[in-house]
């Protein structure tokens, strides 16, 4: 009886098939990870309420028309001018009881930052990416202030005091005292920021 | 002769392409595992708006995603005006975001709740009304806690 050898099997085509694999995997591949702005909408309230008292100097009036026009303060702007009006407002310490703030002491901007409020109204046709823009450009503004006070205090930015917080393992020690910093930094600058929709 | 130099006109041997298919499944297996398939298909435009001022969603928190713009290509029976996506079904009334979002709190078990997240995808050249109408339902049904989806990039730069 003769006796056969199984023949090899050509291994060649493997690597084809490998690549064509490859590719349709990378072609489907998203590799995104969700990004956005995070924000808090306010409590549904029943019945009309008192708003509550906030002075002139300390709201800072942002609309955007429904031709994407920005008019702040009741002058118009360009977004490319938001950032710097908004740490000038921000920053102002109209009151000089700020000890961390380095602004001009205006008389019609904000007393004081933890005073002071963005009031953003918008009409029904403005469009989202300008809302976006403006969002962002607001959002811009604290983080400028707050790296400012964060590199003063600790010597670091805040952003990457965020992104070691958000790093650390939960429950340890360090995750604490970074939680501690950012608390602090995000206490003297908070975050106040309205959303509304304008009648016209 | 040197020690070198060996009488010339040698031809180099072919190089071995044994290791290639490893290479290649090395490199597929990775885009596999990295792989996320897309759970909705979209009948609507979805370009998300630019900003460079953002916060990485957090991956252990819930997280429930509203659609909204206009109808894509393929899905004119939709209309023409921008709508709202839930899931895999256009939404002709916003007001079906309230069971929207009770649905994915059941689905999230009771202790979640209060972490869940609802991120708004939103088309850049949506009017802002519909997405002042999306906020005004997920008031309704006290989901709060929201997040405007975006991709990086500068904002102030018209496109």
């Amino acid at each position: 009886m003769s006796k056969r050898n199984a023949p090899e099997v050509n291994a060649g085509s493997m690597a084809d098939i490998a690549f064509l694999l490859l590719i349709f995997f990378l072609v489907t591949t998203t590799l995104a990870s969700d990004i956005g702005i995070n924000r808090r909408l306010p409590p549904k309230i029943d019945g009309p309420v008192d708003p509550p008292p906030i002075r002139k100097m300390d709201l800072f009036e942002v609309s955007i028309n429904r031709n994407n026009n920005l008019l702040v303060e009741q002058e118009p702007m360009d977004i490319s001018q938001l950032r710097e009006a908004t740490i000038a407002f921000l920053d102002n310490n109209g009151k000089g009881n700020c000890n961390y703030c380095k602004g001009k002491q205006v008389i019609n901007l904000s007393s004081h930052p933890s005073k002071a409020v963005i009031a953003v109204s918008n009409s029904r046709e403005t469009s989202y990416s300008t809302f976006i823009a403006v969002q962002n450009e607001l959002i811009a503004a604290y983080n400028h202030l707050r790296d400012r006070e964060s590199v003063r205090l600790y010597g670091e930015s805040f952003r990457s005091i965020t992104s070691k917080w958000k790093a650390a393992e939960d429950g340890s020690t360090e995750k604490e005292a970074l939680k501690n910093k950012r608390d602090y930094i995000k206490s003297l600058f908070p975050e106040r920021i309205s959303e509304s929709e304008s009648e016209s | 002769m040197s020690k070198f130099n060996k009488g010339g006109g040698k031809e180099l041997p072919a190089i071995s392409t044994a290791s290639l298919p490893d290479i290649v499944f090395m490199l597929l297996f990775f885009f596999m595992v990295a792989t996320v398939m897309r759970e909705n298909t979209l009948f609507i435009e979805n370009t998300l708006p630019s900003a460079d001022q953002v916060e990485k969603l957090d991956k252990k928190s819930p997280i429930m995603y509203v659609y909204a713009g206009k109808p894509g290509p393929g899905y004119k029976k939709y209309g023409t005006e921008a709508k709202v996506q839930l899931d895999d079904k256009m939404v002709s009334n916003v007001t079906e975001i309230q069971n929207f979002v009770q649905e994915n709190r059941n689905r999230v078990g009771e202790t979640q709740v209060g972490k869940l997240l609802a991120a708004l995808k939103v088309d850049r050249s949506t009017n802002m009304g519909l997405i002042g109408d999306v906020k005004e339902q997920l008031r309704e049904v006290n989901q709060l806690k929201i997040n405007y989806a975006t991709v990086n990039g500068d904002p102030t730069k018209k496109k």
